[in-house]
């Protein structure tokens, strides 16, 4: 190696990298992301090519070796019906993978719109629809997911707008917080002496500076809306059978848990936890690369 | 609003309780007899005022009076918020005090770690798991909830051990994490710093300085920590059978029992409002700074 190539000192690099690539450097560099990311991209990998590397059908029933404890032909035994739980595993992270992701989208977009307008604007818009979002924020998901449920009957539609709906006010009130400090900044003023219409300030001009802080309140929510999804498929509201979920097959089987059947809910309810966990340490990760 | 979500959107109520091949004048005459076809702003003045005389209509299901089913539910749910409170609210300080006690320490690390694994963990995940080890495999609980009939308290409270412990776990993590920070700010203090230079022991200066200050908004926590309880508890309920204010709703708004549904939701708003209040007293008495109303 020459002299000269040494000579630079590293701390240039980092000072030459764009702000998003020094973000990215931090993440990769996160021990915490990275496990996250992992898990997160292995149910990804199942939820998108399981039906190809599961061993059985997870719908085809085999009423005679039903539940069957774990064995070598049927790795995490067989349900009630016979089913086998090892593929029914795998595939159930499709439905709760589209559906949680959609929700938080739905979030973020509703979330960031009203961040932008009550922060933007201030005054009785802000009163307004802080009160309201506040009244929405003090009832539980669950009990407005019954709610809804009762009223428009159970769909996977219904989740997602339950779960959207619910948390984008907590995502407006992030982002109106992000807005109500970038708004005294001069770049708005500047807009604003160009007259430039209230809508291409906030989206234009206020927007692109707090993505990351709507990132990360979007990593964390998608979190809370995993947890939100599998419980109201546990709770029978939301994605129905014959699907393999897993909130489903485990309500669909605890009730058999006194009689030692282990086997048929163990499996649904570490997977969950992996995918939370993962999901969260990822999170984590991401406030922690945005936040140094 | 609770009215209005439960009332405006479903559809026939005499229809949803007849079934579809019901006759179409009976479904009528029991929508009449239950008054459901009467104008809503009608039947919404008649609802709001009779709760407040304590009377919660009747229900569409049961065909008796909604009053009693609320309170025996809310009474069931009280003992077994009341388990997991007990056992949560000390240990999840004294988790968090050693956590932060033990900064960037090993023990630290378990405890804020675990606590956040455990926290954004959903119920019944949890309930799941903690029933295989201790009702299935070690056979040392019971996995329903529901006790014999003319149990004593310390057979009901046993019965209740389990059930708690998911609500346990995930308020330990918030509570666990409030009191660790708001006891890393104290021991970082000003008035802490004088505390020892001033030559009092350690363990004086933890009780009587670092301690009061910390806990402060901890106590907030757990006050705003009611309104998830309520959440939780409707999954927990469902999944230990346990006859609460949660399976009530629930079964409630399966069976599209409206007196029901909307009393159940109404007084768990009412129990929400109380605990805030609650908590805004309890962080006056201690927090000599707020003093409510002219007692100096």
């Amino acid at each position: 190696m020459s002299a000269v190539q040494t000579a630079s000192p590293p701390q240039e690099d980092v000072r030459r990298r764009s702000p998003m690539a020094e973000v990215l450097f931090s993440l990769l560099r996160s021990r915490t992301f990275l496990v996250g990311l992992a898990i997160v991209l292995f149910w990804v990998a199942c939820a998108l090519f399981g039906e190809h590397f599961a061993p059985y059908d997870p719908l085809a029933d085999d009423i005679i070796n039903a539940l069957a404890p774990p064995s070598r032909e049927h790795w995490f035994g067989t349900d009630q019906i016979g089913r086998d739980v090892f593929s029914r595993v795998i595939v159930g992270s499709r439905d709760i993978l589209t559906v949680a992701p959609l929700a938080t989208l739905l979030a973020t977009v509703a979330g960031t719109a009203l961040g932008l307008l009550t922060g933007y604007f201030r005054g009785i818009v802000d009163d307004v629809v802080s009160r309201i979002l506040e009244a929405f924020m003090a009832i539980p998901v669950v009990i407005v997911a019954l709610l809804a449920i009762v009223a428009l009957g159970t769909s996977k539609t219904t989740v997602i707008v339950v779960i959207g709906l619910s948390f984008a006010p907590i995502i407006a009130r992030t982002v109106r917080s992000a807005v109500l400090a970038e708004r005294e900044l001069d770049y708005v003023a500047a807009a604003q002496l160009r007259h430039e219409s209230a809508l291409h300030t906030m989206f234009v001009e206020i927007l692109p500076n707090i993505i990351p802080p709507i990132l990360v309140e979007t990593t964390v929510r998608l979190g809370y809306a995993i947890f939100a999804v599998a419980t109201l498929s546990f709770m029978g509201f939301g994605i129905q059978p014959p699907s393999p979920d897993w909130g489903l097959s485990i309500s669909s089987n605890y009730g058999m848990i006194g009689g030692g059947f282990w086997w048929t809910v163990l499996f649904d309810a570490l997977a969950i936890a992996s995918l939370v966990i993962g999901v969260n340490l990822a999170a984590d990760g991401v406030h922690g690369a945005f936040n140094d | 609003m609770v009215f209005l979500g439960g009332q405006v959107l479903p559809g026939n109520v005499g229809r949803a309780i007849l079934g579809p091949f019901a006759d179409q004048r009976a479904v009528d005459a029991l929508n009449h007899t239950l008054g459901v076809d009467r104008p809503l702003l009608t039947q919404y003045w008649s609802w709001i005022s009779n709760f407040v005389q304590g009377d919660m209509g009747t229900s569409y299901i049961f065909r008796s009076p909604v009053a009693p089913f609320v309170i025996d539910a809310l009474g069931n749910s009280m003992k077994l918020a009341a388990v997991a409170f007990v056992l949560v609210v000390p240990i999840g300080i004294l988790g968090g005090v050693i956590a932060a006690l033990n900064l960037n320490r090993p023990l630290d690390r378990i405890i804020s770690l675990g606590g956040l694994s455990v926290t954004v963990l959903p119920e019944f995940v949890t309930g799941i798991i903690l029933i295989l080890i201790f009702g299935v495999w070690l056979r040392w609980l019971p996995i329903s909830a529901a006790w014999p009939k003319d149990a004593g308290f310390f057979i009901q409270l046993y019965y209740l051990i389990l059930p708690s412990l998911p609500l346990f776990l995930v308020l330990f993590g918030y509570i666990a994490r409030m009191a660790r920070s708001g006891m890393i700010e104290a021991l970082d203090s000003d008035y802490t710093r004088t505390a020892v230079l001033k030559g009092l022991p350690w363990r004086t200066v933890i009780w009587r300085h670092v301690l009061r200050n910390a806990l402060l908004p901890t106590i907030t926590v757990i006050a705003t920590q009611t309104g998830y309880l309520i959440g939780g508890l409707v999954v927990i309920e469902t999944l230990f059978r346990y006859q609460g204010i949660g399976s009530l709703i629930f079964t409630a708004a399966r069976g599209k029992d409206f007196p029901m549904l909307e009393s159940g939701i109404l007084t768990i708003g009412i129990v929400y409002a109380v605990a805030t209040l609650i908590a805004d007293f309890l962080y006056s008495v201690l927090n000599p700074r707020i003093r409510l109303g002219s007692d100096q």
